[in-house]
């Protein structure tokens, strides 16, 4: 068996040898020390496979089996102007660009920002305040049980810090653009996120992640610390390649009264796999998981999320929608966990689901651990066809068929991008599903 | 305008109408009534082209072309509406935006020009003000949280606004009280022209004491048993349809 595990690992190991090569020594020693207890638990684990619970409906074996190399340190292939013409990699604000996960500051500005801000590319943050990072990194998001949260540590090379000090609120929302392409050779990237926003903060951060070119894996761990009273408004929007493979990991920390809002829309990619958590553990929180999920040709959507309510008096809300086409599967997993001394708890769930072909499959479970007893959660979830009735009455009103089923699927979907409070990226969104949709032109009016 | 020859059809494996004969020439308003089951309301939603229901004999021809033959939006861009007997609701889509669509995909096909936004607001108010309806209601998704008066008073308005030619009201009635009905019945009348027919189909007399109609025909079974004039509908509210029962039992051939 661990001969085995060793075979399939082979690849990632040597990768790993060789980056620990030129990075030990030149950075902190905890990081380096972290580094190799994930590369352990990782060699120990293995990739998970379908056999384990959490991964029951995905499975990965084509990330297992490709032998991805860790992308290099490059600068990225295109400049200002053709990065700006992708859709969602200009959301017209205060924007990080990041190529293979390595920073591109000749890309980047963060002129906009109120100076107390700290917006930074995490290997600048190593040298300049490595302090801060030993607080803060990876202490928020399980790892040793999640052996990609282990790969992205044992591989961390770049990302994002942001943090916003007490008291401070930042009105221009921050945009982290994730370019990701390979050429003959497939690569593997390790996107690392950190926002820390103290007391009395507010903070909106987007992060984008578009598929440029060839075949590659995007294994990225967001953190997210609120703390007392701070506001934060998270978007993660996943814009792979066909070839493209994307896990990642969100995982909020909350303490009392604080308030996050993440929203994850997955577009396009081989497989996506989300898993979003959020830790309450402070009183009155309040926390927020949107998603859309639109799925066509044969690829595969996977939303896994974790609500822990560990204090009393907190609110939760979950809504996720899906929309399946061709021969595309969708699962979404919602859990919450109500701790005993969580009383007054107020969650609730519901997850939509649009089946568009015979075909195409979804797989929802809701799964409540409510260990409090005076709680309300409630959960709910459908699966459904576009309703024929509704079809028929547009219809005759003179709107031909593929119109009133674009009609129908855009206002399904519709909920869920009226959430998204980042204006620009609504409108984006808006374009994009006038363009998936068949005779879209006709919805544009709509809006 | 209207021309239906013996028009047989099923749902499934039941046969609904057995039989329709019917012709409806432009500004005449004709009545259908019947007991339940008797197949009215398939009637209707057959000419709107349900795709529910199957044509297995006969023919329909509109303006002298066949009616079967156009998918429904087809038939609602050559002037067909029909006012559903339960309008959906369609969450997401608002009153607004879907009515101009629709008026448009019609304005297009009869070689006329499509309105925008403001214009189309214009146009509506007046027809709004007919039916007693609140602006805000433009706003909302289309039939949600609509009572059944709003429901069946949006559908008169939307035919209002689109003009169509022929004009079929399936159960309008249904559902509404005195005053609910007497506005809708204000709409139809309203929009009573002599380029424009109606067939207005109803369980009960009562409408058609504010909607005069030409003619009255009696669906029984899926046939046409009676044709008359007003008076008809007169003699059936006194009488009740068990009349019109009991001479069709009496008349079929024994076994």
């Amino acid at each position: 068996m661990i001969e085995a595990l060793k075979e399939q690992h082979k690849s990632y190991i040597s990768s790993f040898s060789a980056l620990q090569s030129v990075v030990e020594g030149q950075e902190p020693g905890w990081l380096t020390r972290l580094r190799k207890a994930a590369m352990l638990r990782f060699q120990e684990k293995g990739f998970p496979t379908t056999k384990d619970e959490e991964w029951k409906y995905t499975d990965i074996s084509p990330i297992k089996k490709s032998e991805f190399d860790l992308a290099p340190s490059a600068d990225s292939p295109l400049s200002r102007d053709e990065i700006d013409a992708i859709p969602f990699a200009n959301l017209k604000s205060t924007r990080l660009v990041f190529w293979n996960t390595h920073f591109q500051p000749e890309l980047s500005d963060t002129s906009a920002l109120p100076g107390q801000v700290r917006v930074t590319d995490l290997k600048d943050l190593l040298v300049s305040d490595p302090d801060f990072l030993e607080t803060h990194l990876n202490r928020y998001v399980r790892w040793e049980d999640q052996v990609l949260n282990c790969l992205n540590i044992a591989f961390l090379q770049d990302g994002a810090v942001i943090h916003v000090p007490r008291g401070v609120a930042v009105e221009e929302p921050i945009h982290l653009l994730f370019l990701t392409g390979a050429e003959d050779i497939p690569l593997m990237a390790h996107p690392r996120v950190l926002i820390v926003a103290e007391e009395n903060s507010q903070i909106t951060v987007a992060e984008s992640h578009i598929g440029i070119s060839g075949r590659y894996w995007s294994n990225g761990v967001t953190e997210i610390v609120a703390a007392e009273n701070a506001v934060v408004d998270h978007y993660k929007l996943q814009r792979e390649n066909d070839d493209g493979y994307h896990t990642a990991t969100v995982q909020a920390y909350q303490d009392r009264a604080s308030s996050v809002t993440t929203h994850t829309v997955s577009l396009t990619g081989a497989i996506i796999r989300n898993e979003t958590n959020a830790a309450l553990d402070g009183e009155g929180c309040w926390s927020e998981l949107n998603g859309l999920f639109l799925v066509s040709q044969d690829h595969h959507v996977d939303n896994f999320t974790q609500l822990d309510h560990l204090k009393p008096n907190c609110s939760s809300r979950e809504h996720y929608k899906g929309i399946l086409d061709d021969n595309s599967q969708g699962v979404f997993r919602g859990r919450i966990i109500v701790a005993r001394g969580a009383q007054k708890t107020d969650s609730k769930q519901t997850n939509n689901n649009l089946l568009l072909s015979d075909d195409a499959i979804i797989n929802t479970k809701p799964q409540l651990e409510i260990y409090a007893d005076d709680v309300k959660c409630t959960h709910g979830a459908t699966i459904g066809q576009i309703d024929r009735d509704a079809i028929f009455y547009l219809r005759s009103r003179g709107i031909d068929k593929k119109a009133a089923c674009s009609i129908l699927i855009y206002a399904f979907a519709s909920e869920m991008v009226r959430r998204i409070k980042l204006e620009e990226l609504a409108r984006q969104l808006d374009n994009y599903l006038f363009e998936w949709l068949p005779r879209g032109e006709i919805i544009r009016d709509s809006v | 305008m209207l021309e239906i020859k013996n028009l047989h059809v099923v749902a499934g494996d039941t046969k609904i109408l057995n039989g329709i004969d019917l012709k409806v020439n432009a500004g005449e308003v004709h009545s259908i009534m019947g007991p339940n089951g008797s197949g009215k309301s398939t009637l209707a939603q057959v000419l709107a082209g349900n795709e529910a229901f199957e044509v297995t004999e006969g023919e329909v021809l509109y303006e002298g072309e066949s009616l079967l033959e156009l998918e429904p939006e087809e038939r609602a861009r050559a002037g067909v509406f029909m006012a559903f007997q339960y309008p959906v609701e369609i969450p997401g889509v608002s009153n607004t935006y879907f009515l101009r669509a629709a008026l448009n995909a019609i304005r297009k096909e009869r070689g006329e020009e499509e309105v925008d936004a403001m214009n189309f607001l214009k146009l509506v108010r007046e027809k709004m003000k007919l039916l007693k309806m609140d602006e805000s209601l433009m706003g909302r998704p289309v039939n949600e949280g609509f009572s059944g008066g709003e429901k069946k008073r949006n559908e008169i308005f939307q035919m209002a606004v689109l003009e169509p030619k022929l004009a079929i009201l399936d159960e309008t009635d249904s559902g509404l009280d005195i005053d609910a009905l007497k506005i809708v019945a204000d709409g139809v009348n309203s929009l009573r022209d002599p380029g424009r027919a109606f067939i207005v189909v109803t369980h009960y007399q009562r409408l058609l004491n504010y909607i005069e109609p030409d003619f009255v025909h009696v669906l029984y079974k899926g046939r046409i048993v009676k044709s008359g004039d007003k008076n008809l509908a007169l003699e059936l509210e006194e009488r009740g349809y068990a009349w019109i029962e009991a001479e069709e039992e009496s008349t079929q051939p024994v076994g």
